[in-house]
């Protein structure tokens, strides 16, 4: 049975190489090459390959595109925040208080999540709109004297509907790392006198932290590409930078400049994503 | 988080679970409901949007190429993440965190991007959009789902099962037939089961990458311009949460079997 020493990484790299050879004709390549393009220019109807720095001169500087940027990146740091702070103790109610039926609960959680994504965005619409569930419901409790306005068509709507979309992607890694800590640990720094909320900022926090980062991950990156949350109940103040890229490459036919805005935010969140990644391994990961 | 009791914790979560599940509540209820206009209050029951459905073409053409699009993707995304979740979780070889890493980017990276992306490879390379330039976006962003689930099948799976079995003089296809297949297969089954349900749901790279002919969440898409189509929107929406439902209650039960089946602790693995 010598196989499995002397072949085993020529015999790991075969295996995988269908899998790596799609995703780098499928992913790598056309990702390089939307980063060449973002150098070209639309020219009407044709391309120009001249390499140039025009669009990304045009995406950093004109004011629009600016505020575009701005509100995504906004956008996203705000959703990501309620998202995972909203998510924190659920995961930690599953983890420490739930008993039995764990694995129910955690399907439980996913359910709302297998809705088409376009009709829960469009029912949010319908919850936070003028004549919608929650204004009537209010109303009908006496509790507000007439409907709320500014919770439909703009950036609340945004966060509400956004941090409804992702909310199982911050519970489960949350709920991983939690499940990992050793519960005697936690005896210990009982027994050692420290109060539960010490304990809980000493052992349970820091030990959580490497779930918080996947979790805060998992949902900034994919916020800032989301065109559709804004367009069905962003309003205009709601429109972020994925909508302009979608308008390049639609209406506008200036797939050139949109090209260059997907790269920009990409590699923007590419450096927030990093910075977050080094401030949470410096945070946590050990007990303090 | 001991100060703060236990008591208004699991109020938090119950308010939470109504928060998540407000929207999914809503749509069988708008299904049913007699009005054209999606608000309160009700006003009588119907099941005349259901009926609808049934009458509309092309909605069964939306339908018809969800299916191919969705069972090809499922099938392509499993095999592709069964290689990889085999190859990672059975061998070691040189470079393999970059390679595992880079075939789970699709998992973080936004849709929008991968979606642009291959718009521009495939207008570079002037192939024309269609159904099957769907399938190929979709298995991107589904293999990684598959190789997660299959990923803790292989796990479990003994190297020793099946090195007993080539000692025995099985062949390593009588090895694979009969040792590892019916251990991994629940976890072939799931990795199915997901995939077709992401697929059949994505509407981004669904949006940007089909041609004249559109998927079904292309076509909810289409219709939720019209007040007027709003409740048969709805009607569809409630099949459609039914039947992901249903594959996902299947999916989980047979990861769970095999998880069994391998005594592996069933509460941690695939979350």
């Amino acid at each position: 049975m010598a196989w499995h020493f002397d072949r085993e990484a020529g015999q790991g790299l075969k295996l995988i190489s269908p899998t790596l050879l799609y995703v780098l004709v499928m992913l790598a390549a056309p990702l390089l090459m939307v980063i060449t393009f973002s150098f070209w220019t639309q020219d009407y109807l044709t391309i120009d390959t001249t390499p140039t720095f025009a669009n990304y001169r045009e995406a950093w500087t004109t004011p629009l595109y600016q505020v575009l940027m701005w509100r995504s990146l906004k956008i996203s740091v705000i959703v990501t925040g309620v998202t995972v702070v909203l998510a924190f103790p659920i995961a930690y109610y599953l983890s420490f208080h739930v008993k039995k039926r764990k694995a129910l609960w955690l399907f439980l959680i996913t359910v709302p999540f297998w809705t088409s994504y376009l009709l829960r965005v469009f029912l949010w619409k319908v919850i936070l709109g003028y004549n919608g569930v929650f204004n009537t419901a209010f109303l009908e409790l006496g509790l507000i004297q007439e409907p709320l306005t500014f919770i439909l068509y703009n950036l609340n709507a945004v966060v509400i509907t956004l941090a409804h979309a992702w909310a199982p992607f911050a519970i489960l890694p949350i709920f991983v790392a939690l499940e990992k800590i050793d519960r005697s640990l936690l005896e210990a720094a009982t027994d050692l006198g420290d109060s539960p909320m010490r304990r809980f900022f000493r052992i349970t926090l820091p030990l959580a932290m490497p779930g918080i980062v996947a979790a805060t991950l998992i949902v900034l990156i994919p916020t800032v590409g989301d065109f559709i949350t804004p367009r069905l109940v962003g309003g205009t103040d709601g429109l972020m930078i994925s909508n302009m890229i979608q308008i390049q490459f639609g209406k506008a036919n200036n797939a050139p400049l949109g090209a260059a805005l997907a790269v920009s935010s990409m590699v923007v969140i590419g450096l927030i994503s990093a910075g977050i990644f080094l401030v949470g391994k410096k945070l946590g990961g050990r007990v303090r | 988080m001991k100060w703060i009791s236990v008591k208004w914790l699991t109020v938090y979560a119950v308010v939470y679970m109504i928060f998540l599940y407000a929207p999914v509540i809503l749509l069988p209820l708008f299904a049913f409901n007699t009005s054209t206009i999606i608000a309160f209050p009700l006003s009588g029951f119907t099941t005349e949007w259901f009926v609808g459905l049934w009458y509309t073409d092309t909605l069964h053409t939306a339908l018809g190429n969800s299916m191919i699009v969705g069972v090809t993707t499922a099938l392509v995304s499993t095999l592709l993440g069964a290689f990889a979740a085999r190859a990672s979780a059975r061998f070691a070889f040189p470079g393999k965190t970059g390679i595992v890493g880079l075939i789970m980017l699709p998992l973080v990276l936004p849709e929008i991007i991968v979606a642009v992306a291959l718009l521009v490879m495939l207008n570079q390379l002037g192939m024309p959009l269609s159904l099957w330039t769907v399938v190929g976006g979709h298995v991107l962003i589904c293999t990684p789902f598959s190789i997660a689930i299959l990923s803790s099948a292989y796990r479990g799976l003994d190297r020793e099962l099946e090195e007993a079995s080539f000692d025995l003089g099985e062949s390593r296809w009588g090895t694979f037939r009969r040792v590892t297949l019916p251990l991994v297969l629940p976890g072939v089954i799931s990795s199915l089961l997901i995939t077709f349900t992401i697929s059949l749901d994505e509407f981004i790279i669904a949006f940007f990458l089909t041609g004249t002919d559109v998927t079904l969440p292309v076509y909810i898409w289409s219709q939720l311009r019209f007040p007027a189509k709003l409740p048969s929107v709805m009607a569809l929406g409630t099949i459609l949460l039914a039947v992901s439902v249903l594959l996902l209650i299947l999916a989980e039960a047979l990861r769970r079997r095999s998880a069994a089946r391998q005594g592996v602790d069933t509460t941690l693995a695939g979350v």
